[in-house]
């Protein structure tokens, strides 16, 4: 059906909210990237065969069972929530279905054994609403991701989509938008955080009748996975967005650019694009307003320099993802050289909610000059691993502590990584830091994609530097020298001091180089490879001089320098370190002492990991008697 | 949520025709190539350069430029190793190794019989169940060193069924 005009939209509209208020039981399972990965699909096929077979899907029965994107607890998924009661089930198996819906869906009551754990007090919570993880949020780009299903239009319009749009279209002059934007202080949540209004603004202001809008979906940064799940858990966010932003600036034309990574993306905004158009909200005079605009979806190859705003859009050419200088504005010369707005998935999808609840509004949220909420993927050592989305300015001892219910195994904090490459690390003395673009960035590091990385004392901070830059490699187009180059030589000396072969001056060497290659490269990749160097540097230079002046990594991390051994008086013979060895180089009787077999070892620290008396102990291995390299630093 | 359609073996003309014959299309139609053969074939490539008038040159410089473009068959089990930075703090570089070691993989990441082929990726955004595996597609959470045979289905009797 083809809506083509707005009295129109509000009655399907209001359709869309009564048919939706009409449902008593509603089992909403999460099909999200980590509990797909957990098995999700599988729970969500057995509730629709349970619920079928028992004749609980006719429609007198008002019971509804539906797969949305991600709820954000990916650690302990698949997850199921039963609305509007609230609760919460984790760790859902298939076998787990019949129970639920004879006890809760049938029965009214709650399965116990299926609530989430509080990991602080071991308390089982039974509303979601009530876990600290949730309650601490405000949801805003997400404000649907995990509540709709992404295939079904009537249910995301049911909860606000195209509000906005509306509002833009009928309301408001281009003029207008642009200024509401402007107003609410949205900054661009893809890394750098540049006034999303202004570019807008300056686009609008360029010559030329042919302009284009670009959503950025090729998030690359490695440990951060919000874009991918608002691209599969609530398309027409995106979509509502960037039909506003066209609106905004005179666009007829618009892409969004999918990593080659996230293949579900595709097709969900692929579906939501057809419903868009079959209703009239995509395409020719959308809902009747005069406005044209049509979007087409275009797959990345497998390049993290494509995120880059200039070399995207090469690629959108089909040719090679090459940046070029900034001087030249994408705004005045952008995609095939034309005017160009591109933005970030959770941009747009925060100007639908923008319009339609007040540039006020979302300006009343977050600091002085980063605005509203941010999302961000909190992974690592910390026990709720997920997706979270935050009012800006939040500490991150209360992410970490009070959201994340702190760090797995209740090991000590060392450091959280922000901003993937071209961030950097904020230590344990900084852990009350309100989080925004310029407070990380005062501190070396950035807010990046929103990735926030958890480390604790089994983390080496030469390592992690040493895995940036071997990921940004790999990741360097190669068209200028001091990134290319640059990188590679910076390998070098931090692969040296990994394997022991460290000398001294090359921290000095390190500086000099990062120096160099900042001030040298093309594009923001080059500029910014050094901040994961630079900001372990900063923050852990005894770590970096351990591995040069004694030959040790204090974390026990690089092979080369550590050894393992079982503490006699300690280890209770409990057979976990043996079952955990990949080489079987442990050997001994269960409740006997074991012992690890030098030659055999790899030291990949395995064994370490698992034992839950702290038996195993690792040492620099050039100095045995060593107990702690850390105390001999200091 | 299904997962995309399988292309199948699908023909070369078939998958030019799905676009129009234009170099911004380079790059989807390579992809829809790789998808439906497992890899470029040299006449594919000749192919894609004639029909969207592309110089061969270039087409060659965006088959190596991007990563999910490769020139040689892959293994019929494709496996991926998640290298993304939740990853490594939680141990891929063990998962990689042990690999390699059960595998003895070439340079490529491709086994002799081209049985498996093991690519490490940068970040498929699972990163609360670090570290991630994916064989042919399915995702392994929270994989362990010890567990590669089993994922890899080497337990019951070696080599991949397929």
């Amino acid at each position: 059906m083809r809506i083509e005009s707005r009295e129109r939209f509000e009655t399907f509209q209001v359709r869309a909210g009564k048919q939706a208020a009409r449902i008593k039981t509603r089992i909403v399972v999460c099909c999200g990237p980590g509990c797909l990965a957990s098995g999700s699909q599988d729970v969500a096929d057995a509730f629709a065969r349970e619920l079928k077979s028992r004749g609980l899907l006719e429609k007198r029965q008002k019971i509804e069972c539906k797969r949305t994107g991600c709820h954000g607890l990916c650690e302990a998924g698949p997850l199921v929530a039963l609305e509007p009661a609230g609760i919460l089930y984790t760790r859902v198996k298939p076998r787990n279905v019949k129970d639920i819906i004879e006890k809760t869906v049938l029965g009214g009551k709650v399965v116990e054994r299926l609530l989430f754990k509080d990991p602080v007090n071991g308390k089982r919570i039974e509303k979601y609403g009530e876990i600290s993880f949730y309650r601490n949020q405000t949801r805003v780009s997400m404000r649907n991701v995990g509540r709709v299903d992404p295939f079904d239009l009537d249910d995301a319009v049911a909860n606000g989509a195209y509000s906005g749009l509306v509002k833009a279209l009928f309301d408001n002059t281009p003029e207008e938008v642009v200024d509401a934007v402007d107003h609410s202080g949205l900054r661009g949540r893809g890394g750098a955080g540049f006034a999303t209004g202004r570019k807008w603004r300056s686009c609008r202001g360029a010559k030329g009748d042919r302009k284009f809008v670009i959503c950025n979906g090729d998030e690359g940064d490695p440990g951060a996975f919000k874009d991918r799940a608002i691209m599969e858990g609530d398309p027409h966010s995106i979509l509502e967005g960037m039909i506003i932003g066209a609106y905004a600036i005179g666009a007829h034309e618009g892409y969004v650019y999918v990593r080659n990574e996230y293949p579900l993306a595709v097709v969900s905004l692929e579906a939501a694009m057809a419903d868009a158009r079959k209703a009239g909200l995509l395409g020719d005079n959308i809902l009747g307003s005069g406005f044209d605009f049509d979007i087409r979806i275009s797959r990345g190859g497998g390049a993290f320099v494509c995120g880059e705003s200039s070399a995207l859009m090469r690629s959108i050419e089909g040719k090679v993802g090459e940046p070029r200088a900034k001087y030249i504005h994408g705004t005045d010369r952008g995609l095939h050289d034309l005017p160009t707005v591109l933005n970030n998935v959770e941009t747009w999808s925060h100007v639908g909610a923008i319009l339609q609840k007040g540039a006020d509004w979302f300006a009343a949220m977050g600091t002085d000059k980063s605005k509203g909420a941010k999302a961000f993927s909190l992974v690592g050592k910390v026990r709720n691993t997920g997706l979270i989305e935050l009012p800006m300015g939040t500490t991150l001892r209360r992410i970490i502590y009070e959201i994340g219910g702190g760090i797995q195994g209740d090991r000590p904090f060392k450091a959280v990584q922000t901003g993937g490459p071209s961030g950097g690390v904020i230590p344990e003395s900084l852990l009350d830091l309100p989080v925004d673009y310029e407070k990380l960035e005062e501190n070396g590091s950035m807010m990046g994609s929103g990735g926030m990385i958890v480390m604790d004392d089994r983390t080496c901070m030469v390592d992690v530097a040493r895995y940036f830059i071997d990921f940004l490699i790999e990741e360097s187009c190669g068209k200028c020298v001091p990134c290319r180059e640059g990188l590679k030589q910076m390998h070098n000396l931090l692969d040296g001091l990994t394997l022991g072969k460290g000398r001294q001056g090359d921290i000095e060497r390190i500086e000099r180089l990062a120096r160099g290659m900042k001030l040298g490269s093309l594009c923001d990749l080059g500029r910014s490879a050094t901040n994961p160097v630079l900001s372990t540097l900063r923050h852990f230079r005894d770590e970096y001089e351990a591995h040069i002046d004694h030959g040790a990594c204090p974390a026990g991390i690089c092979r080369e320098l550590t050894a393992f051994e079982i503490l006699e008086d300690v280890c209770d013979g409990c057979h976990l370190c043996v079952k955990a060895c990949p080489v079987d180089a442990i050997e001994g009787k269960a409740k006997k002492m074991h012992v690890i077999d030098d030659v055999k070892c790899t030291a990949c620290g395995e064994c370490f990991n698992v034992c839950p008396i702290d038996a195993i102990r690792h040492f620099p291995k050039n100095n045995p008697a060593g107990t702690s390299p850390r105390e001999e630093v200091a | 949520m299904n997962d995309r359609p399988e292309v199948g073996r699908a023909s070369l003309d078939e998958i030019l025709s799905r676009y129009p014959s234009e170099e911004p299309y380079l790059i989807q139609v390579l992809q829809d190539v790789q998808h439906a053969f497992n890899y470029l074939p040299k006449v594919a490539i000749q192919a894609v350069s004639s029909a969207l008038s592309v110089p061969l040159a270039k087409v060659f410089s965006v088959a190596t430029f991007y990563k999910s473009f490769s020139l040689k068959p892959q293994g019929r089990c494709l496996v991926h190793v998640c290298m993304g930075t939740a990853c490594h703090i939680r141990g891929a570089g063990q998962l990689m190794e042990e690999m390699d070691r059960h595998l003895d993989l070439d340079p490529d990441g491709t086994t002799e019989d081209v049985a498996y082929t093991v690519k490490t990726v940068n970040c498929v955004g699972a990163c609360a169940l670090a570290p991630v595996v994916i064989v042919d597609g399915k995702y392994h959470g929270k994989a362990q060193p010890t567990k590669v045979p089993k994922v890899l289905g080497l337990d019951k009797g070696g080599r991949h069924a397929n």
